[in-house]
């Protein structure tokens, strides 16, 4: 198989004589995207079906497959307590489930390591279908009914914008590689 | 293509540590996360201060975003308005002729009511709204149906309040922080609404499905008198929200009751307001808030 050329020429990422990146924005970046992700979506409309994807988990899925590095793995608990706060579901499901995905995905990584967009696609979809079962039955205990349109279209958008949350991640990977003037 | 290189710590010692104890910390935070789950199935109410505070932290923004989204929804409003205009000015003159007439027979209805009330010493039915509020956000990608609410405590939001729309019923207040509250919403599944029909009082509850249907299940069983166009209204009883709210409108019967829409949809209720408990807005003692057992009698 041929070699890919490089995604972005990566003189332009690198560190430079009067050009440095901005430890602030390289390290808070992720985070901050994650946790912006999350939240953001609430604030558009007042929704009377869960017909938004779990926006802030897409965001951690596609982060780890970007940037694989820039996570640790015990990022699913600050996160996860975060998405908890806003997400209606019960204190501790975020946290769970969020820590369990980065140890799986780390997990999935040390015995398969060969990637793809495919199988990236592939990874993210069968994480985000089952996160979205699990907050159903989580947040559906001890519910006498439960639709189940709004949850099956739920995770048709999950899958189907998935590639463009890891294109959004990636985006705001070089925004966060990005070199400001320094005189030192 | 290959896997990242920096899972490979070699010789250094700080290196692998740095490692090992990320695994464990990453162990130790999902069986945390399960058992705050745990915690907060057997107490839902459990880190209701946590969830206020971080919705009043995040209060200025969802606001602002508020404000953009329903200036935005006016804007297309406006544009659509123009091709309809003609037709819609037609139809809304007829209509306001109608009203006009309908609203001189409620006024002499309501008098007479109040006449009528006086003559048997019922207590009048004035309700004060609490507060004047918006709902700035709500949990899309869950399956619980919960908004949030611009006003909190400091505007006198106690928990148990009912949220109305001018359309209708909206929901009631479950937690309250300072600056904002939490309003469970009436298409919740766990939400019962103990309504009738507003036409001839046949008494149901409506329960939220959780995807802005609800659906009615009548009382008195036997044969389902429902319809679809039927308008359901809060009955008062409970005591908590107050009788004559428009709650939902049949769409389908079924075997045993029906399924129903919600008359306000709060995707275009964005101003809402609260109201008081009704059965403490009556000068009742609230049985859900004064929880103390009665005094033992004294032995003699």
């Amino acid at each position: 198989m041929a070699s890919r050329p490089p995604l972005f020429p990566q003189r332009r990422y690198r560190k430079e004589i009067n050009r440095s990146h901005s430890p602030v924005l390289a390290n808070v970046m992720p985070w901050l995207s994650i946790m912006l992700a999350s939240v953001v979506p609430q604030w558009l409309s007042i929704f009377s079906a869960p017909v938004l994807p779990p926006f802030g988990y897409l965001m951690l899925v596609a982060w780890r497959q970007v940037r694989p590095g820039v996570l640790p793995v015990w990022a699913g608990l600050p996160l996860g307590l975060f998405d908890d706060l806003y997400s209606g579901l019960p204190l501790g499901s975020g946290i769970l489930l969020w820590s369990l995905t980065l140890i799986a995905m780390e997990l999935l990584e040390a015995t398969y390591p060969w990637r793809g967009v495919l199988v990236d696609w592939l990874v993210g979809s069968v994480l985000a279908t089952g996160y979205i079962l699990l907050t159903c039955l989580i947040g559906g205990h001890g519910a006498p009914a439960i639709a189940v349109t709004p949850v099956l279209f739920q995770i048709l958008a999950s899958i189907l914008l998935f590639p463009l949350v890891g294109r959004f991640a990636a985006w705001c990977d070089r925004l966060r590689l990005i070199r400001f003037r320094s005189i030192r | 293509m290959a896997p990242p290189s920096n899972r490979r710590t070699g010789f250094s010692k700080r290196a692998q540590y740095t490692n090992f104890f990320g695994y464990i910390a990453a162990i130790a935070g999902a069986l945390l996360g399960g058992a705050l789950l745990i915690v907060s199935f057997v107490d839902p109410n459990a880190f209701s201060g946590l969830r206020g505070l971080a919705s009043d932290g995040a209060r200025p923004m969802a606001t602002a975003t508020a404000t953009v989204r329903s200036e935005s929804s006016g804007f297309f409003d406006t544009i659509g308005g123009y091709f309809t205009r003609g037709s819609r000015v037609a139809r809304l003159e007829r209509e306001a002729e109608i009203n006009r007439v309908r609203l001189a027979e409620a006024a002499a209805l309501a008098n007479e009511n109040r006449r009528l009330k006086a003559l048997m010493h019922m207590p009048v039915e004035g309700v004060v709204p609490v507060a004047k509020a918006q709902l700035i956000a709500s949990t899309g990608s869950s399956l619980r149906r919960f908004a949030t609410l611009s006003a909190g405590s400091s505007a006198g939001v106690a928990t148990g309040m009912p949220v109305r729309s001018p359309l209708g019923l909206v929901g009631r207040v479950l937690e309250v922080s300072r600056g904002t509250s939490r309003v469970l919403l009436i298409t919740d599944s766990e939400s019962v609404v103990p309504v009738r029909r507003s036409t001839d009082g046949i008494v149901a509850t409506a329960r939220g499905v959780g995807d802005g249907t609800m659906q009615l299940e009548l009382v008195s069983l036997g044969i389902n008198p429902l319809k679809p166009g039927d308008i359901f209204v809060t009955s008062g009883s409970g005591g908590l929200y107050r009788p004559g709210i428009a709650v939902a409108v049949v769409m389908a019967v079924t075997r045993d009751g029906a399924t129903a829409r919600v008359l306000s949809d709060p995707a275009s209720s964005e101003f809402v307001v609260v109201e008081p408990v009704y059965i403490a807005a009556l000068g009742m003692p609230d049985a859900s808030v004064s929880a103390a057992p009665p005094p033992a009698p004294a032995k003699k």
